[in-house]
């Protein structure tokens, strides 16, 4: 492996790896990210390699690993290169004939093609799935064309031309660049990317912290998995940016041990990244040095609250700290952090290449670029996909998401997770951004939205997420510890047909004080799936108080 | 609440368990050198090779690191992935995101206490299982989601989880 010392080599490398690509090279890519191995990616691949070498065509045809595409209903997915046909749910008993056919004599299985319901219409390109059709895709971009472990596919694509641009613009130019660009922070806080970096730069302490926050815990949320494993380094040279803007030699990838696969991927990405002198000391001969480690969290829900992540990288007694002071003035070991989510330090290497006026032509006024949203549940086409800021709920879930499956009927989108709320039939026309959420009561939290349908009791799930918080809460301060376990409990009450007269009140009155007593994050937010789905949903409410019964025909002692 | 278990102790076996604590803290002590202690990576490692956390190892990075035993204590109580007694032969994980949760993974956690006899971040009193949930594995496309050893099974039901138990158990 080379190491490249100078500042003017990446381009250079880019256009040595391209001379090497055919255009016309014959490759089936395979996607592979968790979801694509759960649902049999792995032995797909392993019937690809050995067919192949069989038949002797192990030289000539590649077998490309990529991430997750987005579109996990059809998984197993490969794409055959250079035609750029699409095959959805594959088994390894197809794959003798996929060689046979579509590879030596150019045949299409119809079978094997993906059919838009609506019109019955086979399609054979990815692009032109509806589902894909209606994205707008940046930080996935390059799921489907790169090979995560193999750093020259990212190069190939443009990878770290904007770090090598970054440390010629310079800190305030870099700063001023994101600013202008409008990028907030990507975890559903929302600040403003370049304004934090600034308060970073200007804080006065020795030692400086980047820290990517890849401690996605929100259940049904997997967009920072999917990027992590798909395009490592597109958050790496996002860090190594930010590190080299606001003078800080160090920086942690603090990931979620539920997700070995996306930390594999990040482990060898950093490793290449070192191979290649991206890493290390003196980056393209600028004299600036970072080193990236990687610390495992362990399941604890509050980890992702930026205070108590901090002191769990400290291996300290994890607990929400007040603020401020915030950690870009007082953070990791009292010094100056950064703390960024994944999709947020993704952004940075496009936001650098194609600048703040291109990026800011997506979304709205004062939310800008694309979101990233996982979209599961009671969904038709269940995946992730990502979308301009603004796009309305309506069309994420009937145009991209294909409606309700099954023929139910809608019922609401739950957005947020635990610290999130639901949105009724009503709201669907919504914009999906930061002011019009808020305004709307729903933070946006994590970005995971879960369709729910007729059969789903909306009390119980709110008992089911009071469950969540009540676990995960760190007992620190009162109104959380004490204020979700009383909630839970006039919760479970009521879904077992125990409920009284004024527990709706009681719920609104505690959840109401809970978020504005608590310390963090996570007290804050907790109350919102009771509030929202009595805000929206108080006829079920009331439906289990008074007349003892469910009527989704979930409750078990209420059917 | 995590009682710690009084058990027999396998003089040699102690000593192995020791000298592989101490190569692991021996990979941290150049690292926590210039004061970034980042025990909970330490703890994965040792959580990695024994998978649960030895009573001995606590005691071992104590000393060796100079922090005291009870803030190791609270941190290895603390995280849901830590465990401080043996695991059993087999792991079962059962994810209840709310995704899997919508989907009736509850009903396969169900089956489970039922089947196994004991709740969740327990073991079977012969050894061979230990039973978990846990928050989410983000792969809701799939739900609801169960992993054994490491390998996952999806779409499970009560039915696909007792066939799915019956050969691990055949396996035995």
């Amino acid at each position: 492996m080379k190491t490249i010392n100078k500042v003017t080599n990446v381009k250079e490398l880019r256009d040595e790896i391209l001379s090497k690509h055919s255009p016309n090279q014959k490759e089936i890519v395979v996607a592979g990210g968790t979801c694509g191995f759960v649902s049999g990616a792995e032995d797909v691949i392993d019937a690809l390699n050995s067919e192949l070498k069989s038949r002797g065509l192990d030289k000539e045809i590649k077998v490309k690993v990529t991430g997750c595409h987005g579109f996990c209903a059809i998984e197993p997915v490969i794409i055959i290169n250079p035609e750029n046909i699409l095959y959805k749910e594959v088994s390894e008993k197809d794959i003798p004939e996929i060689i046979s056919e579509t590879i030596l004599n150019g045949k299409i299985i119809d079978r094997l093609l993906y059919i838009d319901e609506s019109t019955g219409e086979k399609i054979l390109h990815e692009e032109d799935i509806p589902f894909y059709k209606r994205q707008t895709h940046q930080l996935l971009e390059y799921n489907a064309k790169i090979d995560p472990l193999n750093i020259e596919d990212y190069i190939a694509v443009g990878g770290y031309t904007a770090l090598e641009k970054a440390l010629q613009m310079g800190s305030d130019n870099i700063i001023a660049e994101i600013k202008a660009s409008g990028l907030r922070g990507r975890g559903g806080a929302g600040f403003s990317t370049g304004a934090k970096w600034e308060m970073a730069k200007k804080a006065p302490s020795k030692e400086k912290f980047v820290v990517c926050n890849a401690d996605e815990g929100n259940p049904g949320a997997f967009m920072d998995r999917n990027i992590l494993e798909a395009n490592p380094h597109s958050v790496i040279e996002g860090m190594i940016i930010g590190g080299f803007t606001i003078g800080a030699n160090i920086g942690y990838i603090y990931v979620r041990k539920e997700y070995p696969l996306a930390i594999e991927h990040i482990k060898i990405a950093l490793e290449q990244a070192y191979q290649y002198g991206f890493l290390g000391e003196d980056i393209l001969g600028t004299g600036f040095s970072f080193d990236i480690e990687i610390v495992r969290g362990a399941g604890a829900f509050i980890c992702g609250e930026e205070t108590s992540l901090i002191k769990s990288i400290e291996g300290a007694i994890v607990e929400a700290q007040t603020k401020p002071p915030f950690p870009t003035l007082k953070g990791l070991w009292e010094s100056s952090t950064v703390l960024n989510n994944v999709k947020t330090l993704a952004s940075i290497p496009i936001i650098i290449n194609k600048g703040s006026a291109w990026y800011s032509g997506f979304g709205t006024d004062a939310s800008k670029g694309t979101m990233v949203f996982s979209i599961v549940g009671k969904i038709k086409n269940t995946g992730l996909i990502e979308v301009p800021m603004g796009t309305t709920l309506r069309e994420i879930v009937y145009d991209i998401g294909g409606g309700v499956a099954n023929g139910k009927k809608f019922k609401a989108v739950q957005i947020g997770g635990p610290s999130g709320g639901c949105f009724p039939e009503s709201l669907l026309d919504i914009n999906v951004d930061y002011e019009s959420m808020a305004k709307a009561g729903i933070a946006m939290g994590s970005s995971g939205m879960i369709v729910l349908d007729e059969d789903i009791c909306m009390v119980e799930l709110a008992r089911y997420f009071m469950a969540f918080n009540q676990n995960e809460s760190c007992g620190k301060c009162t109104p959380c510890r004490e204020g979700i376990k009383h909630l839970l409990d006039i919760l479970t009450r009521i879904t077992e047909g125990k409920g009284q007269e004024d527990d709706i009140e009681i719920l609104e009155k505690m959840g109401n004080l809970i978020i504005d007593l608590s310390l963090c994050g996570l007290g804050k937010s907790a109350p919102n799936p009771v509030l929202s789905t009595i805000k929206y949903f108080r006829d079920e409410y009331e439906e289990h108080i008074k007349n003892k019964r469910c009527p989704a025909n979930v409750c078990k002692n209420l059917v | 609440m995590i009682k710690l278990r009084k058990r027999k102790v396998d003089k040699t076996k102690l000593q192995e368990q020791i000298e592989k604590i101490d190569e692991i803290i021996n990979r941290y002590e150049d690292r926590f050198k210039d004061g970034h202690k980042v025990l909970i990576e330490l703890f994965q490692d040792i959580n990695q090779e024994f998978n649960y956390i030895p009573e001995e190892s606590l005691a071992r990075i104590s000393k060796r690191c100079g922090i005291p035993l009870s803030r190791l204590f609270s941190l290895a109580t603390f995280y849901s992935s830590f465990r401080i007694d043996r695991i059993g032969k087999h792991h079962i994980c059962v994810c209840s995101g709310t995704t899997c949760h919508v989907n009736g993974s509850d009903k396969v956690i169900d089956e489970l206490q039922s089947k196994l006899k004991i709740e969740p971040g327990h073991t079977t009193e012969d050894g061979n299982w230990t039973f978990e949930t846990v928050h989410c594995f983000g792969v809701c496309a799939h739900g609801p989601l169960v992993e054994i050893d490491g390998k996952y099974y999806h779409k499970m039901n009560p039915k696909k989880l007792n066939e799915l138990l019956k050969k691990y158990e055949d396996d035995k």
